[in-house]
C-alpha cells in the first residue's frame, strides 16, 4: 500500500486518515475475516500446505493482475487479459513439437524461438492495443473488448478445437515444476509483484503511471508524454498476460480455447478488491497482493466447508460487488475530504 | 405571437421596462449600487462596462435569473417581482446569450420550437404544421432558412438568429443581446444588425451588452455605461464617440491614475527573437496569427473572452496542432508533437485555470517535481532531491504553508499559483506563456506573482502573457499584441499606453 505520508494521527486528523486509508484499511480486514472464519469453518483450512495451495493457485492470476494494476492505474481498463494470455498459451503450443495423438497442423520450433516468437506475439498485442488507445483515441474498455475477441480468434484457429499438450521444456519446468518444494509459478508470480512494486514505487516511470491516473490533463500540462505512459501500461499488461498464459498452460497441463475464461474476472477483481482506485493514481502492488489472497482465501476456503459449486460464483459475484462499493466510496469519502480543506 | 393587448392609460405609454434604484450585492461585495434604467418601446439600448462594472448582474436581474434586490422593476409600468427566468418569459423578456443554447443535432425547426413542439389530435409532433410555421417565422426576420436543416449544419451567425426566433416566438417584446457580435464575422454582423433594425421598427426593445463598442455605437439609439456596479451616464448615441464612452468605463475624468491604468512600454527591438509564431492557424478561432517574443521582455497579449488566446497559448504548447503556418525557436523551424515535445524544448505553460496543471491530493514536492523528473534522473527517483528543490522554491517564493509534505489541495489558491509556477522555474524556460496569471489572487499574491515574473524577464526568459483583463497586461507587458476575433488587432511598442488605447483597440 503506498503513500502513506501526511495526516499525522491526531485528534481531528483520524477521521481524514481513516477517509484516506479506507481503500487500504478495508481489504486487510476483509482477508483476516476471511481467513478467520474458514480456519474455525474448517479444520483443514489453517496449515501450512494450504497456505502455499492458495498462492499456487493464485500464482496465474497474479501475474495477469500486475499488469492490470498498472492499467488501473492511469484509470483505463484492459479486458483482453484472459484472452490474450489464452492466445499466446497456444501460440506457444503451435510452435512445439506435439505428441503422435495431436491432431494440430503446427509449426514445431526449437524451444528458444518458440519462446522468442511467443513473447513477441504477447508484444504484438500490446501495441495494437496501445496503437488504438492512444492514436486512434478508442476507449480502452471497448479496444480491449476488441483485442479480447481478436484474441479468441488466434486460438480458435491455431487449435481447432484440439487440445495440445506440450511446451518448450523451459516453460514447462516453470509452470509444473517446484524449487525447494516452493512451485515455481509462486516464485515467478512474487517476483513479478516485487520488481512492479519497485517500479511503481522508486522509478520516474513509476510515478508518471500514478500522476497520469491522478489527474492526467495536469499531467500534459506539466509536460508527461500522457499518450506515452498509457500506451506503456497497456503494453506492460499484455506482456504479464502473455507470460501469465505461457506459464497457464504448462501449470494446467494442456492448451485448449476458453481455458482462461475465469482469469479475467479474477484479475481484475484482485485489483480492485485490493484496493486501487479505479479512477486511477491511488493503490498500488501492495493492494494487489491483498487483493490476491483474498481472493485465493475465498475461493480455496469455500471448497474446504464444501458449499455447493454453483453458490460459490454467486458468492464471488457479492464478494466483488461489495469490494466496488468500498472502493468508489472511498474515492468520495477522499474528494469530499479534499474539497472541504 | 403572445396576446398583444395594448395597456396605454390616458396619458404617455409606460416605458415597456423600468429599474428605479436597484442594488444587489453578493456576500457583502456591492455588484451593483442604486441603479435606475429605462428601456423605451422600440429602442436599442447600449450597455458597456468593464468586465465586473454590473451589466451582468443588472441583466440577470431583468432575465430574472437574480431575484433577490433592493430596488424595484416595472413592467409596462406594473411593478413586478420575477421568480425565475420562465416567469420572466411570462413577462415577455427574453434573452439570447453569448453560449447559445441550441441543440446542434436537431433539425431549425425543432430547435424553434424546442420544449413546445405543436402536436396533432393522435399527440404526436405534428412536423408539417412545425416546419412550415418555423419558415414563416424564420421568413419574417428577412432569412430564409429550410427549417428541416440541422441546426449543427449551419453557421454560428444563422444559429444565434434561429435562437432569436425561438425567443421570439415565446413572445418576448423585450429582448438582452449578451455579446452577440463576439463570434460574429464582419457580414454576419451586418446581418444581425439588419434583423435588430426590423424588431425594433416592429415595436420591440432590445438591450444590446457588448464589449465591442464600435458595435454598440453603430447599432444603440441610447448607451448606458457601468463602472464600479453604479451606472455612470446615459446618453443619446449621438452625443457620443468610442472615446467619450471609454472614458466613462474607465472613469479617466478623475485625476488619479491607478496603477495598471496606464504603462510605458519598455519594449527593446534589439533583444533577439526567441520564439517566433508566422501566420499561424488552428483549424478553428486563429487566424494567419503572427507573434515574436523576445528575449527578456514580457510580450502581453489582450483581447476579449473567445478572441483566441487560449487556442494560441495551447498551440505554443503543443497541446493544440498548428494548423497552417509555423513555429520558429530561435530561428529554426520547430513542431511540437506533444506537450512533452514542447516542454523539452524549452517552452513552459500556465493555464488559465490552477486546477489544469495541479495534482491536488498529491504532496506540493511532487506537484513541483513532475516537469522536471526527467532532469533529476532519467530511471529512478530522487524523492530527497526532488524534497530539497521544492523547499528552495518554497523559500524564494514564500509559499505557505513552508512544508514540502503539504497535501496541495490544502494550499491556498495564490499559494498553489506560486507551486504551478514554481514548476517551471528549476530549469528556466526559453518560453514561458502564462493565461491570466493574476486571476482571482488576493493583492498581495498577485504583487509576488508580478514581481517574480519581472524577475524572470531580467534573467532573459521571454514571457507571454496572456489576458481578458487590461490591468494585468499594463501592469506587466513590455509590448503588447491587442488580439481580436483570431487576428492581430494591433500592436503597441516603445511608447505610453493606457487602459484607453486596449479598449479602443480590441
Amino acid at each position: 500500500m503506498t503513500t502513506g505520508e501526511a495526516a499525522a494521527p491526531g485528534s481531528g486528523r483520524l477521521k481524514r486518515f481513516l477517509a484516506d486509508q479506507l481503500r487500504n484499511i478495508a481489504p486487510v480486514f476483509t482477508l483476516l475475516a476471511l481467513a478467520v472464519f474458514f480456519s474455525i469453518a474448517s479444520p483443514s483450512f489453517l496449515t501450512v500446505d494450504n497456505a502455499f495451495n492458495i498462492m499456487s493457485q493464485v500464482s496465474i492470476t497474479g501475474i495477469i493482475a500486475v499488469g492490470l494494476t498498472f492499467v488501473i492505474l492511469t484509470a483505463e481498463i484492459d479486458l483482453s487479459v484472459a484472452a490474450v494470455a489464452n492466445a499466446v498459451g497456444i501460440t506457444m503450443a503451435y510452435f512445439t513439437l506435439q505428441p503422435d495423438y495431436v491432431n494440430i497442423a503446427n509449426i514445431p520450433l526449437p524451444g528458444i524461438i518458440a519462446i522468442v516468437l511467443t513473447l513477441l506475439t504477447a508484444l504484438a498485442f500490446g501495441l495494437i492495443t496501445a496503437f488504438g488507445v492512444t492514436w486512434i483515441g478508442i476507449p480502452s474498455f471497448i479496444m480491449t473488448l476488441a483485442i479480447m475477441q481478436i484474441a479468441n480468434g488466434v486460438s480458435a484457429l491455431l487449435v481447432r478445437g484440439q487440445i495440445a499438450y506440450s511446451y518448450p521444456e523451459f516453460i514447462t519446468m516453470l509452470g509444473s515444476g517446484t524449487i525447494f518444494g516452493i512451485r515455481w509459478t509462486i516464485v515467478v508470480c512474487l517476483l513479478f509483484l516485487l520488481v512492479a512494486h519497485l517500479v511503481l514505487t522508486y522509478t520516474r516511470f513509476g510515478r508518471y503511471v500514478y500522476m497520469v491516473g491522478g489527474n492526467r490533463e495536469a499531467a500534459e500540462y506539466s509536460g508527461v508524454n500522457v499518450k506515452l505512459i498509457i500506451a506503456a501500461v497497456m503494453v506492460i499488461c499484455a506482456m504479464c498476460s502473455g507470460i501469465a498464459g505461457m506459464l497457464g498452460v504448462a501449470y494446467f497441463g494442456s492448451a485448449q480455447q476458453n481455458q482462461f475464461d475465469t482469469f479475467l474476472l479474477d484479475a481484475i477483481a484482485a485489483v480492485v478488491v485490493g484496493g486501487t482506485s479505479l479512477f486511477g493514481g491511488r493503490g498500488g502492488i501492495g493492494n494487489t497482493i491483498i487483493g490476491l489472497l483474498v481472493l485465493g482465501v475465498l475461493n480455496n476456503g469455500l471448497d474446504h466447508i464444501q458449499i455447493d459449486s454453483f453458490l460459490k460464483i454467486l458468492i464471488r459475484g457479492l464478494i466483488l460487488l461489495a469490494a466496488l462499493v468500498i472502493n468508489v466510496y472511498a474515492q468520495v469519502l477522499r474528494e469530499k475530504q479534499a474539497s472541504t480543506d | 405571437m403572445a396576446e398583444d393587448v395594448i395597456e396605454s392609460g390616458g396619458g404617455g405609454h409606460p416605458p415597456p421596462l423600468e429599474l428605479v434604484g436597484v442594488s444587489k450585492s453578493f456576500g457583502g461585495v456591492a455588484a451593483l449600487r442604486d441603479v435606475s434604467f429605462t428601456l423605451e418601446s422600440g429602442e436599442i439600448h447600449g450597455l458597456v462596462g468593464e468586465n465586473g462594472a454590473g451589466k451582468s448582474t443588472l441583466m440577470k436581474i431583468i432575465a430574472g435569473v437574480h431575484t433577490e434586490f433592493d430596488g424595484i422593476m416595472k413592467i409596462d409600468g406594473r411593478e413586478v417581482r420575477l421568480a425565475s427566468a420562465r416567469d420572466a418569459l411570462h413577462n415577455s423578456i427574453g434573452m439570447v446569450h453569448q453560449e447559445l443554447s441550441v441543440v446542434p443535432d436537431l433539425s431549425v425547426a425543432e430547435n424553434v420550437f424546442l420544449g413546445s413542439q405543436p402536436v396533432t389530435a393522435a399527440g404526436t409532433i405534428d412536423w408539417r404544421r412545425m416546419n412550415r410555421e418555423a419558415k414563416k417565422l424564420i421568413a419574417s426576420l428577412g432569412l430564409d432558412i429550410d427549417p428541416t436543416t440541422r441546426m449543427g449544419s449551419l453557421p454560428v451567425g444563422l444559429q444565434q438568429l434561429v435562437e432569436l426566433s425561438r425567443v421570439l416566438f415565446s413572445g418576448a417584446r423585450i429582448i438582452i443581446l449578451d455579446e452577440p457580435t463576439s463570434a460574429l464575422s464582419p457580414p454576419e454582423v451586418a446581418r444581425l444588425f439588419g434583423v435588430l433594425r426590423k424588431l425594433r421598427a416592429e415595436g420591440h426593445s432590445l438591450i444590446f451588452i457588448s464589449h465591442f463598442l464600435d458595435d454598440v455605437i453603430d447599432i444603440s439609439d441610447r448607451i448606458t455605461v457601468f463602472r464600479n456596479g453604479r451606472k455612470v451616464a446615459t446618453e443619446r448615441v449621438a452625443d457620443l464617440d468610442k472615446h467619450k464612452v471609454i472614458g466613462y468605463m474607465i472613469g479617466r475624468h478623475s485625476a488619479e491614475l491607478h496603477m495598471g491604468e496606464a504603462t510605458e512600454l519598455k519594449s527593446d527591438d534589439k533583444k533577439p527573437i526567441v520564439l517566433d509564431v508566422e501566420n499561424a492557424s488552428d483549424g478553428s478561432v486563429l487566424e494567419s496569427f503572427s507573434l515574436s517574443l523576445r528575449a527578456g521582455e514580457i510580450t502581453g497579449v489582450y483581447g476579449f473572452m473567445g478572441c483566441g488566446q487560449i487556442e494560441l497559448a495551447r498551440m505554443l504548447f503543443g497541446k493544440l496542432p498548428v494548423w497552417k503556418g509555423a513555429l520558429k525557436l530561435d530561428g529554426r523551424p520547430v513542431r511540437f508533437p506533444s506537450t512533452a515535445a514542447a516542454r523539452r524544448a524549452g517552452i513552459a505553460y500556465l493555464p488559465e485555470n490552477r486546477r489544469m496543471m495541479l495534482f491536488r491530493s498529491e504532496p506540493v514536492y511532487k506537484n513541483v517535481s513532475i516537469a522536471i523528473l526527467d532532469r533529476i534522473n532519467r530511471f529512478w527517483l530522487k524523492p530527497d532531491k526532488e524534497r530539497a528543490i521544492t523547499d528552495a522554491h518554497i523559500k524564494d517564493l514564500q509559499i505557505r504553508p513552508p512544508l514540502n509534505s503539504a497535501l496541495l489541495g490544502s494550499l491556498s489558491g495564490g499559494n498553489q499559483q506560486k507551486v504551478a509556477l514554481a514548476k517551471w522555474l528549476t530549469h528556466l524556460p526559453k518560453v514561458l506563456i502564462l493565461s491570466e496569471p493574476t486571476r482571482g489572487m488576493d493583492v498581495g499574491a498577485k504583487e509576488d506573482v508580478i514581481r517574480i515574473l519581472k524577475s524572470l524577464r531580467d534573467r532573459g526568459v521571454a514571457i507571454l502573457v496572456l489576458s481578458t483583463e487590461p490591468e494585468t497586461i499594463l501592469t506587466l507587458a513590455d509590448r503588447v499584441t491587442v488580439m481580436k476575433k483570431g487576428k492581430v488587432a494591433r500592436e503597441f511598442a516603445g511608447r505610453h499606453l493606457e487602459k484607453s488605447d486596449l479598449l479602443a483597440a480590441a
